[in-house]
C-alpha cells in the first residue's frame, strides 16, 4: 500500500487529498469534500497531464517571440522535454494561432501551436 | 479641436471589451488611445493557458484570448492609436495625449472610459533593506523579458510575495533552465489560486514558505544571496529563523495597485481601499460621463470578470452619450461590513440600474464555513453560504432592481459575512 498526498485544484478550498494505491490501482480517495476532488485524485496520480505553454522565436516578424502551446495536453512527466523540443526553432512571420510549430513533439502524438498572430514586419 | 463620442484611455482586455459593447450600442465614433505598439495589454505576455473558461467555455493562453477582442475591434472598424501616451484628462473631458507621428494632441470627449489598468508594486514600496544592485526585478517585467523580448533575467532565483504572476514565473524560469529556490510570502496564506501553487510550484518541486520576508539583499553589482526569514503574527522577522540563499535574481511578485494618475488629475475621487475610482451602478465616476473598468477600477484575478465588467461599461456609455442620464437620480449606498473589505460599485441607483447588477467584492481573511448576507437597511435580502473565502479570489453579489424597487425608502444596502 502507498498513499499519495495531493492538494485538490478545482477551488480555493484547496483539499488536502489522500489516494492510498496499491500498485498502480487507486484503492481509496479521503479528505475531498465533492466529487470533483476523486476525479482530480484519480487522473492525477494514474495519468497526470498538463497543457504545457512557451515561446519560440520568429523571423522576419513585428515582434520578436511568439506564444506557443501543446494543442491537448500532455503527459506529465514530459514537460521538460516538450520545452527542450522547441530550443533553436525559429518560425517564419507571419504566423497565425493554430499554425503547427513542432508537429508529434516528444512522441506525445500531441502537435505545438501557434498561440498568437505576429504579422511580416 | 478634433472630437470623439467615446475616448477610451488603454488598450488592453477593459479597453477592448469597453469599445465593443460602445459601438454595438450605438456609438459610431470611437477612439481607443494605447501606450504600448500593440493592442492586448498585459494578456500578451501572459503565455500560459487557463483565460477564457467562463467567456469562450475553452482554456486559451493570454495572447490566444486578447487575439478574439482584438479581431472584434477591427471587425467593427473601431480607431485605434497605439504608441501613444495619455497625459492628461480634463474634468470637461479634453484628452491631451502624444505620439512621435502627431506629437501632442488634444481631443474633446463626450465620453471617457478609464482602462488604464495596474502597475505591480516596486521594491521602493516594499521597504526591503539592504543593497540596490542589479537583478532585482517585478515578476511582471520578468515576465515580460522572457515572454515577450526572448531574455534571461536570470539563473538562480528567490521570489519574494506568492500572488499569481510570481508563482507563474516559477514555473517558466524553471522551464527555461533556471533555478527557483523559494517563493516566500509574508502572509500565513498564499495570494495566488490553488491551481497555480499546485502545478507552478508542487509539479517542480519549489517550496513555498509562509509567513516569510525578505530581510536582506547582498551583492554590490549584482544580487549575490537574500536573506528570509519566519515572521510573527506583528508580521515583523523572528531572530534566530533567518535563512541566506544564494541567487543572481529576485523577482517581486507582492500586490498590483491601480494605475489612476490621470483619473486624479482630471478630479476622479478615488477609493482608499480599492485605489480606484468610486463609481455607481453604471461604473460612472464622481464625474459625469467619465467611467472606468477593468483592473484601473480594482484589481480583478480573473480576465473573463474584466472583459464583463467593461462590457457594461461600455453600454452605460453609449447610453450616456445617446440619451444622457438623471441628473439627480436617487443614490443608495453599500456598505461593506464584517470582513467586506470594499464593494464596486460604491453606489446603486434604483431607478436608473440595469435590470440586474453584479456588486464585486473582497474579503480581508480567510473565512470557512460562512455566508454573504445582503440587507436592504436591516431587512435580510439573501444569504449565501461559502465553504471557503479568500483575500484572492473575488466574490459577488447579485442584486435585482424588481427586488429594490419593493423597497422605495431605502438608505443602503449592506453586504457583509456571517458566520453560517
Amino acid at each position: 500500500m502507498e498513499i499519495r498526498e495531493l492538494t485538490c485544484i478545482n477551488c480555493p478550498l484547496g483539499c488536502q487529498l489522500k489516494v492510498t494505491m496499491e500498485g498502480k490501482e487507486v484503492v481509496s480517495v479521503e479528505g475531498n469534500t465533492c466529487r470533483r476532488g476523486d476525479t482530480y485524485a484519480r487522473k492525477e496520480v494514474t495519468n497526470p497531464t498538463r497543457i504545457v505553454t512557451s515561446t519560440v522565436k520568429v523571423s522576419g516578424g513585428k515582434v520578436p517571440m511568439i506564444n506557443v502551446k501543446t494543442q491537448n495536453d500532455v503527459p506529465k512527466d514530459k514537460i521538460f522535454e516538450c520545452v527542450r523540443a522547441l530550443k533553436g526553432v525559429t518560425i517564419q512571420a507571419p504566423v497565425r494561432i493554430g499554425d503547427v510549430v513542432v508537429a508529434n513533439v516528444a512522441g506525445t502524438g500531441v502537435n505545438i501551436v501557434a498561440a498568437g498572430n505576429v504579422d511580416a514586419a | 479641436m478634433e472630437s470623439y463620442d467615446l475616448i477610451i484611455i488603454g488598450g488592453g482586455p477593459a479597453g477592448l471589451a469597453a469599445a465593443v459593447a460602445a459601438r454595438d450600442n450605438g456609438i459610431e465614433s470611437i477612439l481607443i488611445l494605447e501606450r504600448d505598439k500593440d493592442l492586448g495589454g498585459i494578456l500578451n505576455q501572459c503565455i500560459h493557458n487557463g483565460f477564457g473558461l467562463h467567456t469562450f467555455k475553452e482554456e486559451l493562453t493570454g495572447p490566444e484570448y486578447a487575439a478574439r477582442f482584438i479581431a472584434q475591434v477591427k471587425e467593427r472598424g473601431i480607431e485605434y492609436k497605439l504608441n501613444t501616451m495619455v497625459m492628461d484628462i480634463s474634468s470637461d473631458k479634453v484628452v491631451t495625449a502624444m505620439n512621435r507621428q502627431e506629437g501632442m494632441i488634444m481631443l474633446q470627449a463626450k465620453a471617457v472610459i478609464l482602462a488604464m489598468g495596474c502597475r505591480e508594486r516596486s521594491r521602493g514600496a516594499l521597504n526591503i533593506p539592504g543593497y540596490r544592485p542589479a537583478g532585482i526585478y517585478s515578476a511582471g517585467t520578468a515576465q515580460r523579458l522572457v515572454n515577450m523580448e526572448g531574455f534571461m533575467p536570470g539563473r538562480e532565483v528567490v521570489i519574494l510575495g506568492s500572488g499569481d504572476i510570481g508563482l507563474i514565473m516559477a514555473r517558466r524560469m524553471t522551464l527555461e533552465g533556471a533555478k527557483v529556490k523559494v517563493v516566500a510570502e509574508l502572509m500565513p496564506y498564499s495570494g495566488g489560486l490553488k491551481r497555480n501553487i499546485v502545478q507552478c510550484l508542487d509539479d517542480f518541486g519549489i517550496p513555498l514558505k509562509l509567513s516569510h520576508t525578505v530581510i536582506d539583499i547582498e551583492g554590490k553589482n549584482r544580487v549575490e544571496a537574500v536573506t528570509i526569514a519566519e515572521v510573527g503574527p506583528d508580521r515583523k522577522p523572528i531572530p534566530g529563523t533567518e535563512e541566506r540563499y544564494t541567487c543572481d535574481t529576485l523577482l517581486l511578485s507582492c500586490g498590483l495597485i491601480p494605475e489612476n494618475e490621470l483619473s486624479r488629475s482630471a478630479g476622479v475621487e478615488i477609493s482608499p481601499i480599492t485605489s480606484g475610482p468610486v463609481v455607481n451602478d453604471s461604473l460612472e465616476t464622481n464625474i459625469q460621463g467619465v467611467f472606468a473598468c477593468g483592473n484601473v477600477l480594482h484589481v480583478h484575478d480573473l480576465v473573463d470578470y474584466v472583459s464583463q465588467e467593461a462590457s457594461a461599461a461600455g453600454r452605460n456609455a453609449a447610453d450616456y452619450i445617446l440619451h444622457g442620464h438623471g441628473e439627480n437620480a436617487k443614490q443608495v449606498e453599500i456598505l461593506p461590513q464584517g470582513g467586506v473589505r470594499y464593494t464596486v460599485p460604491k453606489y446603486v441607483r434604483p431607478e436608473e440600474m440595469e435590470d440586474s447588477l453584479t456588486v464585486r467584492f473582497r474579503v480581508g481573511d480567510v473565512y470557512k464555513n460562512c455566508a454573504i448576507a445582503t440587507y436592504f437597511d436591516d431587512q435580510l435580502i439573501s444569504r449565501r453560504k461559502r465553504p471557503v473565502m479568500a483575500p484572492g479570489e473575488m466574490e459577488q453579489v447579485v442584486l435585482q432592481k424588481a427586488k429594490l424597487a419593493e423597497y422605495p425608502d431605502m438608505k443602503h444596502i449592506t453586504i457583509k459575512i456571517e458566520e453560517a
